[in-house]
């Protein structure tokens, strides 16, 4: 039983405005428009989640810190968790379960489509979170695979930015972060590529870290 | 002999592990390092979940009661009208003073409810001018004097898909029109918004071109639903609606009812108005309620009344097409949207 407690008191926090939400649900505390509410703030605490998991990498190269390999699976687990939430809330009590008018919508408007790629994103991320789904792809093709998670961090600041009217400083925000974070990796990947052979150790020696912390991320 | 007599000794497993006990102070560190980390994570979380749209609805006024009222009072000699809706079918006072899009109070549907205390109603005066033989600068209780209150039950239609049925007070925007005689020239009505960042501090950022502006043709300024209102349920506008004085022409969506008017100019070119100049794709001059023109982000088709779970079908020109249809006729309402 030696769990590590850090992506724990993580999952403990994301509780924390889920339950609020909940709890004003339950209490009618949501406004007048209580589904626009709850819509809205899941979809935000989705895309936090996202970008929070996709900045851990880029975290750990640039300050050399191990502690966010510890959480990036938990972080992007809850944003796949509060993505679905987002989308069952319009499909079930926005939309009314009227199918027919959804698939419409979701063709005919690129800021639902953005929204629907970007969780449709997700899925083969969560599915290839477990360790055994690791293993099985071998790590090569499991991070390759994973590169998905700036694709749907992508799609989802698109969806974000189509959706406000007037005041696009917040999507833009979280989309400086994930280019940012993107910009991490592009440049030390090439680094890597061109470097000397003692750079060349070194990326070694970093790509050794990587696995093993990536062993530990991924440990159950 | 003796041995026999020894309690028997405790099983290994039920002997407390030393590096347990040793380690106990290190437990508590930690989960105080757990509880930290929930704390902080959960609250930065909640934090970035409530912004925006998205933020939590301030605490909803109270009905402020009416109080004593003498015979001077305008509010307290309101006329009945036909072209109102049952005020049973209102939504509630809470609601239309919780829920609003009122960009130079805030962004959010809840921060113009917020903030409405730097908005000053009081003394407020109207500049009307233009295409018109008397031009005139009026305040607001000489209007209220002038144009007997009506009660207006009206549905309101937000652009957004949601819609609320409002029991407003006001006159009808020809009344005040008539009084200071539109030239020939006259095509237009331009009316426009206080512009003051100090009142209204939306204004101090610049997410659309302040001051917001609204027009409507001449035919559509001089329809008799269409209303200059100065309250609601009977009470005067709340900043938040759009105090003193608003436009509300409830065939068309809600960001036509431009707030907190300053200025009524009549023109004779059609005036840049300011949402159609922010995104010309997305919201036409015209704006008329229009179930089968789509705006990019949200079907048009239905929507969600204020205080209801299921979705409503949008009735073209909202419902009031008998009224205002003919205003319209030979126009192709796709593309003059
Ligand atoms: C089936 C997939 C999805 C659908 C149908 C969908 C639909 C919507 C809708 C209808 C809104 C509200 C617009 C409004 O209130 O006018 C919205 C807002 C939003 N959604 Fe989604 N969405 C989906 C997936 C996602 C995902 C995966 C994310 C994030 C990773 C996301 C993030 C957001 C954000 C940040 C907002 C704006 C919240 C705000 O402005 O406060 N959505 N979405």
């Amino acid at each position: 039983m030696n769990r590590d407690w850090l992506p724990r008191a993580v999952l403990a926090g994301i509780g924390v405005p889920l339950g609020i939400l909940a709890a004003r649900a339950c209490a009618g505390l949501l406004g007048a428009n209580p589904i626009a509410t709850a819509l809205n703030q899941l979809g935000l605490l989705s895309l936090a989640l996202l970008v929070a998991s996709l900045t851990c990498t880029p975290l750990r190269l640039v300050t050399g810190a191990s502690f966010p390999m510890r959480i990036r699976r938990t972080l992007g687990l809850a944003a796949f968790f509060c993505g679905v939430l987002h989308a069952l809330v319009y499909l079930a009590l926005d939309q009314g379960l009227a199918w027919r008018a959804l698939v419409k919508d979701a063709v005919a408007r690129p800021f639902i489509a953005l929204g629907v790629a970007a969780l449709l994103a997700m899925v083969p991320l969560a599915v290839t979170s477990t360790r055994r789904a690791q293993q099985r792809l071998g790590g090569r093709r499991w991070r390759r695979l994973h590169r998905l998670a700036y694709l749907a961090g992508a799609l989802a600041v698109g969806h974000y930015l189509l959706r406000v009217k007037a005041d696009v400083t917040e999507p833009a925000l979280y989309g400086t972060v994930v280019a940012l974070g993107f910009a991490a990796r592009l440049i030390r990947g090439r680094s890597r590529r061109s470097g000397t052979a003692s750079e060349r150790r070194v990326g070694g020696n970093l790509e050794a870290t990587s696995a093993r912390e990536e062993k530990l991320q991924n440990s159950p | 002999m003796s041995r026999r007599s020894l309690p028997p000794e405790p099983r290994g497993d039920a002997i407390t592990p030393p590096e347990l006990y040793v380690r106990r102070r290190e437990l508590l560190g930690r989960a105080g390092a757990f509880v930290a980390t929930a704390a902080g994570f959960g609250a930065s979380l909640t934090w970035l979940s409530q912004r925006g749209a998205a933020d939590p609805p301030p605490a909803p006024p109270s009905l402020p009661s009416l109080g004593e009222r003498d015979g001077d009072d305008p509010f307290a000699r309101v006329r009945e009208s036909p072209l109102s809706l049952p005020r049973s079918e209102a939504t509630p006072f809470e609601a239309i003073t919780t829920y609003n899009n009122f960009y130079e109070l805030g962004l959010s549907k809840s921060a113009p409810a917020r903030n409405a205390g730097s908005l000053r109603a009081r003394p407020w005066t109207v500049r009307i001018d233009g295409e018109v033989h008397a031009p005139t600068t009026v305040d607001i209780e000489t209007l209220l004097r002038d144009f007997p209150l009506e009660e207006r039950v009206y549905r309101m239609r937000c652009v957004e898909a949601w819609s609320m049925v409002i029991p407003w007070l006001g006159f009808p925007l020809a009344a005040l029109l008539e009084r200071v005689r539109p030239t020939s020239n006259a095509r237009f009505v331009k009316l426009v918004t206080l512009h003051d960042p100090a009142q209204l501090p939306g204004q101090q950022s610049d997410v659309l071109d302040w001051p917001y502006v609204e027009g409507l043709r001449l035919d559509e300024a001089m329809h008799p639903l269409t209303l200059l209102a100065v309250g609601l349920y009977g009470r005067p506008l709340l900043g938040q609606n759009g105090a003193p004085l608003r436009l509300v022409v409830p065939w068309k969506y809600g960001f036509k009812g431009v707030k907190s008017i300053v200025s009524i100019e009549l023109v004779r070119e059609r005036p840049r108005t300011s949402w159609a100049l922010a995104a010309p794709e997305e919201y036409g001059f015209y704006a008329n309620v229009n179930p089968t023109v789509d705006h990019p982000r949200w079907s048009q088709a239905s929507e969600r009344r204020i205080g209801q779970l299921e979705r409503i079908a949008t009735l073209p020109f909202n419902g009031y097409a008998e009224s205002v249809a003919h205003l319209y006729r030979g126009m192709d309402l796709q593309a003059e949207f």
